[in-house]
């Protein structure tokens, strides 16, 4: 056993890919099986993630001996790198297409967002500058929430709920776009970019789109990516001023 | 060669942080202000402008395509390295921040669709 904990402590790095592989296989098979696809896998395998961080300390499932290297792969270094990369995804051609009404959604949908989500939080307890950035910013997605906290310098638990709001936003948006999408309109790619645009959460707005429409899932997905460009980039900077401004 | 493409990748990254970061000194806020927003923006200017060119280099591509594809797999292992129980003595505010903010997105749909449309007739 304290050979198993020295090696895997020695190669933490690596034993983090083995575990999330595991992670993500599991959350993708019941993704399919028992959610018949309703919850993305990504959903699922992000929560299983923060249940495993509740079971260890101040630095997640990564203070647990033998399992530090979940802290290097989750580090700040790797996510925005992983996140950068996401960004051939998008064609700024496809974007400029939908023009003024493009780059109007990719900024109402942040400070909408930002502002309900940073809003709550004021109302719930978070009443400093930094945190209700970081909430708001969770309530864009789950990459801006804690992109911001690192930036504004929020504490661990705060960036942790800005997680957790843009992981509910995520299953929220994933379940109930199908049955809404009549009344929203959600059936031709103008609108699913509109509709990416606003609610911007990559994962939740491909599995929404998938479950309405496959075709469509492009066009959301597309705007969704800028979506969190934007977010990165203006939440930590003017909405992160404005809010130093009022609070 | 992928590393070409993983080469290009870190190039956007550390011009973006770097921006970020000299934008942040500039407005005497600490930290890095926007710098991951500002690499992806770099990353999709390049790729357009290589797509221009048409510079197609299924390779190259495919080494940025492999770090996208890891992006859910990191964000897994972050979120299993945050302090959760310190979370959840505020669980409340994230699940009502979750669906109250995503409703006022979708309450924000059908007006601007109608706008769009309405700009297209003129």
């Amino acid at each position: 056993m304290e050979e198993l904990i020295s090696v895997l402590e020695k190669n933490g790095f690596v034993f983090a890919l083995l575990l999330v592989g595991i992670i993500i296989y599991v959350s993708y098979f019941i993704s399919k099986k028992i959610t018949n696809n309703h919850i993305p896998g990504a959903a699922i395998a992000i929560s299983f993630g923060l249940v495993l961080a509740y079971f260890g300390g101040d630095k997640g499932f990564a203070s647990v001996p033998g399992f530090t290297g979940l802290a290097f792969l989750g580090g700040t270094m790797m996510r925005d790198f992983a996140i950068v990369s996401t960004a051939m995804g998008a064609h700024f051609s496809e974007v400029k297409k939908t023009g003024f009404i493009g780059l109007l959604c990719l900024v109402l949908g942040t400070i909408v967002a930002f502002f309900v989500g940073g809003s709550i939080g004021y109302i719930m307890g978070y009443k400093d500058a930094k945190s209700f950035a970081t909430i708001g910013a969770g309530a864009c997605t789950f990459i801006v929430g804690p992109v911001t906290g690192g930036a504004v310098g929020a504490s661990s638990d705060v960036i942790a709920i800005s997680i957790a709001i843009g992981v509910i936003k995520s299953v929220v948006v994933s379940i109930a776009t199908p049955f809404f999408a009549k009344r929203l309109g959600l059936d031709n790619p103008q609108t699913a970019m509109i509709f990416g645009g606003l609610v911007g959460s990559t994962s939740g707005v491909s599995a929404g789109l998938a479950a309405t429409d496959p075709k469509l899932v492009p066009y959301g997905a597309l705007t969704a990516t800028f979506h969190t460009a934007m977010g990165c980039l203006i939440c930590p900077s003017i909405l992160y001023f404005l809010v130093q401004v009022f609070i | 060669m992928k590393i070409y493409g993983v080469a290009i990748l870190a190039g956007c990254f550390l011009v973006g942080h770097l921006l970020g970061d000299v934008l942040g000194k500039l407005l005497h806020m600490n930290g890095n202000l926007g710098g991951v927003g500002f690499a992806m923006l770099f990353l999709i200017l390049l790729h357009d402008y290589f797509n221009k060119k048409n510079w197609h280099q299924a390779e190259t591509e495919s080494g940025i395509l492999f770090w996208s594809t890891m992006y859910i797999p990191v964000v897994v292992a972050m979120s299993a390295s945050q302090n959760v129980k310190a979370a959840l003595s505020g669980g409340w505010v994230a699940i009502l921040a979750g669906v109250l903010a995503t409703i006022a997105c979708y309450a924000f749909i059908p007006l601007i669709d109608r706008m769009a449309k309405k700009a297209k007739t003129k």
